[in-house]
């Protein structure tokens, strides 16, 4: 376990040294969603029905934006190495890396999601729902697009692959999410909403290691 | 019973579908030193890789103290310690950050007692804290050693440690490897210069 906090450490760390690559990823997320009020105009009912799958879409780019480094830049510099040789299991040092992206990515996106959502006009409750399916949600988008990062490490233009793996994969987290916050906005079941994308993130949480640790030790060869 | 800590028999690997050496076999003892030596191309770093499980061989066996390794992979990746020809050093953290963030990925106590000697041993304590990405490419090599004193595996992988080093480091080098192996370590190196340690040589075709 020592290695694990060790790891999730390490990577806050380097985050901390270099501010700028996480701003950029909140400041796409924040500049990404306020186009959509400009672009559609001021009107109240159009923005509010799209709010939800508007935000969910600009978070799930904003999580792609930053994962391409995810284990590229281990890779470049030989880091990957140490992974690979820790006397502890790769699957939890492959957890460790999509917490640690988590908490610099997700994390941040879901405390930012209520604020933008006022320029849309939802109402308070919706607003704090959104808030609640981003932070359910986004781990799943860690993970998955972990998986994505690992298969195409060491792959030419990565970044693109990258997004054309994980995308369709992080679908039905996609509906789940922002249907949740529909679904309060309408008077549907938000529990039930709610539920199944934790489920989501859980079954992410239980079989994503297992591949990305596969996928790293294949590149590693 | 065995008498040689580390045996590898019949050892075989394949790159790229082409065979990069078959049937290799040798063992290795207590305060011993093993010179990989051989063309660019021969096989030098597959066989350290292989050795490191990071590479699959296609046939042949592993054992240390009469194991398999592979029964036991962790316990193995435990007992090494790994010079790449990629130094492994995060070039936004600093030298002493570097070596102890290793050092905790190992799963290992806190090494900061330990540090100041591997600091010493490669005369690094005025560079401790200078981010790596500041350094040349022979400080970085020297960093990369410091953290392979620190981690007190008993197997030593090399890749090219001397590799960029001057003079004065890579006496540094001679003296730490001295030591190692008179403590009763191990460690096979692959290398085109002379490392200037007594020690056998493994030529690869």
């Amino acid at each position: 376990m020592s290695g694990f906090a060790a790891l999730v450490a390490r990577d806050l760390r380097l985050v901390w040294r270099r501010p700028g690559d996480v701003a950029v990823v909140l400041a796409f997320f924040v500049v990404a969603t306020t186009l959509f009020p400009l672009g559609i105009g001021p009107e109240a009912n159009v923005l509010a029905r799209i709010a939800a799958g508007v935000l969910w879409c600009a978070a799930l780019f904003a999580a792609l934006l930053s994962l391409d480094r995810l284990f590229a830049a281990d890779f470049e510099d030989g880091t990957l190495d140490l992974l690979l040789l820790a006397p502890w299991p790769l699957e939890l040092a492959a957890l460790a890396k999509c917490c640690a992206h988590w908490i610099v990515t997700g994390l941040p996106l879901a405390l930012l999601a209520p604020f933008l959502g006022v320029a849309f006009g939802l109402e308070p409750g919706v607003l704090l729902a959104l808030a609640a399916t981003l932070l359910v949600g986004t781990p799943a988008l860690s993970l998955i697009g972990g998986l994505a990062a690992a298969l195409t490490l060491g792959a030419r233009k990565s970044g693109a692959l990258l997004a054309l793996l994980a995308l369709p994969l992080c679908v039905p987290t996609l509906i789940f999410g922002s249907g949740a916050v529909e679904a309060l906005a309408t008077g549907g079941d938000f529990g039930a909403h709610l539920a199944v994308l934790a489920a989501l993130a859980l079954v992410a949480l239980a079989t994503t290691p297992w591949a990305i640790a596969a996928a790293l030790r294949q590149a590693g060869e | 019973m065995a008498s040689f800590p580390l045996e590898v028999a019949d050892l075989a690997c394949r790159r790229g579908g082409r065979k990069v050496f078959e049937r290799l076999s040798f063992t290795l003892g207590s305060g011993e030193l093993l010179a990989l030596v051989g063309r660019n191309g021969s096989g030098k770093t597959t066989l350290l890789r292989a050795l490191a499980l990071l590479v699959r061989p296609e046939a042949g066996s592993i054992h240390w103290q009469g194991k398999d390794v592979r029964a036991e992979p962790e316990a193995w990746r435990g007992r090494l310690a790994w010079l790449g020809h990629l130094e492994g050093l995060k070039g936004d953290l600093t030298v002493a950050e570097n070596l102890l963030a290793a050092e905790r990925l190992r799963g290992a106590p806190p090494a900061e007692n330990r540090l100041d000697s591997a600091l010493v041993a490669f005369d690094l304590p005025p560079l401790a804290a200078r981010p790596v990405r500041t350094l040349s490419a022979g400080q970085r090599r020297r960093t990369a050693l410091a953290r392979v004193v620190l981690t007190q595996a008993p197997l030593w992988l090399l890749d090219e440690p001397l590799n960029a080093l001057d003079a004065p480091a890579q006496s540094a080098f001679r003296t730490a490897l001295k030591k190692h192996l008179a403590a009763g370590g191990l460690a096979i190196a692959a290398t085109h210069a002379d490392l200037g340690v007594p020690g056998r040589t493994l030529e690869l075709a």
